[in-house]
Order: C-alpha cells, then structure tokens, then sequence
C-alpha cells in the first residue's frame, strides 16, 4: 500500500465518521464542530486530487467563514432548549426524503454511471488543472465575463442584505 | 531522494522548529516582563537565575503545578478542546515560512522550510481563519457570559481585521506573482524591499497583526473593566498556559510573515559585493532574518507599553473604515507600479 491509499482511507473514514456523528448529536454547536472536521478532512482528500487550491478555499470560504458565522447565530439563540424541531414528524419525513433522494442519486452516480467514458482530457492535464496557476488563468481570460458577473450579484446581496438589516434598525 | 528519506528529513525539521518555537516563545515572556519594567522604570524579574534568566522555567512549573478548575456549567470536551485548537493553529502556520536559503548538508540540498509548497501564503491565511474556533469554542464552553461576550466579541475583530489583512497580502502576490514564500523572498532580493514599493500595505499589513494577534492596543478580548478575563475567565492551570502560548507563538508568526511578506526575508543589502565565502553568506542570511524578527517583537512589545487600548467602537471604526479602504488603496497603487514603473 502506498502512501496516498493511507491518506485517502485516513481522510475518507474520519470524513464520515464525522458526518454521521455531525448529524446525530442534539446540541447544535457539537454538530457545528464536527461539520468543521468533517470540512477538514474534504480539503485533505482535495489535495490528494492534487486540487491546491480548491482544498485551501475549502478551509478558508467554508470553514473559517461560514461556520463561524453559523456559529455565530447558534450562540446567540440558543436553540438547543428549543426541541419543538424535533417533535415535528411533518420535518421528519420531509427530511428523510430529501436525504434519500440525494443518496440515491449518489448511488447512481458512483456505480451505474460511469463519468470517464465521456472524458476526453488526458490524466496528465486534469492533475495539472488543480494548480493554482491554472485556474487563475482560466478564471481571467476564458471566464472572465462569468466570474465577474459572479461578483457584481453577490455585490448586490450584500447589498440587499444591509438595507435590510437597517430597515429593522429604523 | 525517496519518499522515506524526505519523510524523516521533514519530521526532524518539524521537530527543531518546534522547540526552538516553544524556547523561544517561554523567553518571550521573559523579555515582555522586561521591557514593561524598561518602560514603566521598574526592575522586573531579578530573583530565579542570573537577572532573572530562569523565570520561563519557574513560570511554566508553576502553571503546570497548579489546579485545573472546570466549570459546572461548562461543556467539559469543547473546553479542553479549544486551548488544543489555539495551539494547533499558532504552531503549523509555521510550517510554510522559510528563514534561509538552501544549505546543503550531509550530500542532501536541505531547504530551511518544513514544507515548501506553491499555496503557501493562502496555507497560512486558512490556518489563521481557523483561529477563530479556538476562541469563540473558549467562550462558549465555559458557561459563563462574561467568556461568551469575551469570545463574541474577540471573533468579531479576528473576521473584521482578516479582511485588510487579505487585501495587503494581496498587494505583496500581484508583486510577487507568485504564493509561494520563496518566490515572494526572492522577488524582493537587494534593498527594494516590499516595506519601501508598498508602504501603505506594510503599515495596515502590521495594524491588522497586532489585532489578529489580541496584542494591545487591540487587546480587547482581555478589557478587565468589562469582561474580566474575556475568553479565558474560566481557564486555569496549563489550559490558560495553553493559550498564553499561542498568543505569543502568534506574535512570533506574525513577526515571521511580516518580515518574510515586506522586508525582505533574510536578504541584507549588497551581501554578495563583499565576496565572502558561501557558507558564511548563509549564516549572515539567516541571523539577518532571526534580527529582523526580532526588532519585529520587540516592537510588538514596545507598543504594548506606549499606547492605551482602544474602545471597542473605536477599533471596529478602525478596521472598517481606516484600514480596509486603505488596503484596498494599496492594492491600486501594486497594480500601477506592476503596469507602468516595474520594467
């Protein structure tokens, strides 16, 4: 067994260890901390994948920022004396469709559904579009006009977001 | 070179940093009571070992002698959990910051970095957005409102002074071209050093450190008046050492990316003119990025006892509207110098 196998049976195991884990406690800030090792762990299989620097945006966009901000409002409200979610069973059985629907989609995916037959780039030049370098070409010369479209509609959520919240304040 | 032999050479490095980084960090201590004594005409520690030179050593047998208190009301896994995070973070940020160049020792070309990798600067960049948990879990787990507030309230500085630090660091790549921590050296050999193309980016770079790191005058997390002890009220023994440690450990991360980012890593100006021989050249490279470092510290340090702490409005006035516009003008001025001045 060479090394990356150890790695990827390493990251994978505690990856979903962590999601079931992440899902079954009834403290909400439990589960946030699993959710970030969970995070963790993705971006060590990214870079298994040689992709750099989505396993870096992983840590930095999702658990540095948005789970400190989800973190955040737990905090302040306090939801775990609130088990009326719990009592709902309408929740429930919403929940537990949505969760099979994704599944069975993921089974699809994995074992009737062969994405390489389609592939056409070689191994080599896949490996290599994981660099940073790479997609900072790509994102500024071929996509440029979608990654700044991308900007200009966050702006404006952001700016949404504010008006807002001051309209409460007013 | 195998993979094994890279391995092994990888680990004793890690190994050397390590002490060197928890040597260091005890005699920080040290030399903070110091210089507070310096500046306020006192004498400070004078009693264990010559001038006092054994206090780190007593200090930590003290705090590790000490009786470890765990709230009632505390959620007793998080607690311990959130000194082992700050400690985590403060010491592999280290891992990607080089202090020399390459030596060659025993037949193997041995870099003086425990990992060099091409996303080094956003490596360090993700560790210190993970800072965030050790302090806010901190709060929250002790049970207490005043640690909860303490811990809100420190989160809220670390989140709002990343920005500009993102975006002074952002000046330093567009120059560098490249994330790499040797690239970004090397681009500044010679005396044009990033400090001297970038001044507004080093001085909100250096703003932003102090906060990141809860060092005053941005040391609101520790306001006594208000919140006590901020975060850690609840801590005792070595999981309050813990975090003590990693505030210092964090200040000497800083100082390292504050002289590997704007001045210059371990170049000295004009060394090569002098003609001296190679190994020579190295140890001087070297000891030039430990001085550097080390002016860096003492300035940390040297504030501390200069300028009164801030108001909690006052910072986030500060962050907001002082120092992310002004490292977004920074950011203007690397582009220009990059399209029209730099050949």
């Amino acid at each position: 067994m060479n090394l990356e196998i150890i790695l990827f049976i390493l990251f994978s195991v505690i990856a979903a260890a962590s999601a079931v884990i992440m899902i079954t406690r009834a403290n909400p800030i439990i589960s946030a901390l699993f959710l970030v090792l969970n995070f963790a762990c993705l971006a060590g299989l990214y870079l298994l994948l040689n992709a750099q620097f989505i396993a870096v945006t992983q840590i930095i966009v999702y658990a540095g920022a948005i789970m400190v901000l989800f973190l955040f409002v737990i905090m302040l409200l306090r939801p775990e004396h609130d088990l009326t979610l719990q009592k709902k069973s309408k929740i429930k059985f919403m929940a537990a469709a949505a969760g099979i629907f994704v599944f069975a989609q993921l089974v699809y995916i994995i074992f009737f559904f062969s994405p390489n037959a389609s592939q056409k780039t070689s191994v080599q030049s896949s490996i290599n579009s994981g660099t940073i370098e790479q997609i900072g070409t790509a994102i500024f010369t071929k996509y440029v006009i979608p990654f700044e479209a991308a900007g200009y509609l966050l702006l404006a959520a952001a700016i949404g977001a504010l008006v807002l919240a001051k309209k409460k304040f007013e | 070179m195998n993979i094994w032999e890279i391995i092994v050479i990888t680990l004793i490095k890690i190994l050397i940093v390590f002490t060197l980084l928890l040597l260091t960090v005890s005699y920080l201590v040290y030399f903070e009571r110091k210089i507070s004594a310096w500046a306020q005409n006192r004498i400070g520690p004078n009693r264990t070992g010559w001038k006092g030179a054994l206090q780190p050593f007593a200090d930590v047998g003290k705090l590790l002698l000490k009786e470890d208190i765990v709230p009632v009301n505390a959620s007793k896994v998080v607690h311990t959990l959130a000194p082992v995070i700050a400690l985590f973070v403060a010491f592999t940020t280290f891992a990607v910051i080089p202090i020399g160049p390459d030596i060659k020792l025993f037949g193997y070309n041995i870099q003086l970095v425990a990992a060099d990798v091409n996303i080094g600067i956003l490596y360090v960049l993700a560790l210190t957005s993970l800072g965030v948990y050790a302090i806010t879990f901190a709060g929250w787990s002790s049970g207490s409102k005043y640690s909860l507030l303490g811990g809100i309230r420190s989160s809220a500085q670390m989140i709002s002074y990343e920005i500009s630090m993102g975006f002074s660091v952002a000046g330093v790549l567009l120059l560098a071209g490249s994330l790499r921590p040797y690239d970004i050296v090397y681009s500044q050999s010679g005396w044009l050093w990033n400090a001297v193309i970038q001044p507004i980016g080093f001085i909100t770079f250096f703003v932003s450190a102090f906060a990141e790191t809860n060092r005053l005058p941005f040391d609101l997390p520790e306001a006594e008046p208000e919140l006590v002890g901020g975060y850690h009220t609840e801590y005792s023994s070595m999981k309050f050492a813990s975090f003590f440690l990693a505030e210092y450990a964090n200040m000497i991360i800083s100082g390292a990316l504050i002289v590997t980012l704007y001045l210059g890593g371990w170049h000295f100006p004009w060394l090569e003119s002098f003609g001296l021989a190679p190994w020579l050249v190295v140890a001087i490279q070297i000891l030039t990025f430990i001085f550097k470092l080390a002016f860096i510290l003492f300035f940390f340090m040297w504030v501390r006892w200069s300028i009164p702490r801030f108001r909690y409005d006052q910072l986030m006035n500060l962050g907001w509207k002082v120092m992310f516009p002004l490292s977004l003008l920074n950011l203007v001025w690397v582009a220009i110098v990059v399209m029209y001045i730099k050949p």
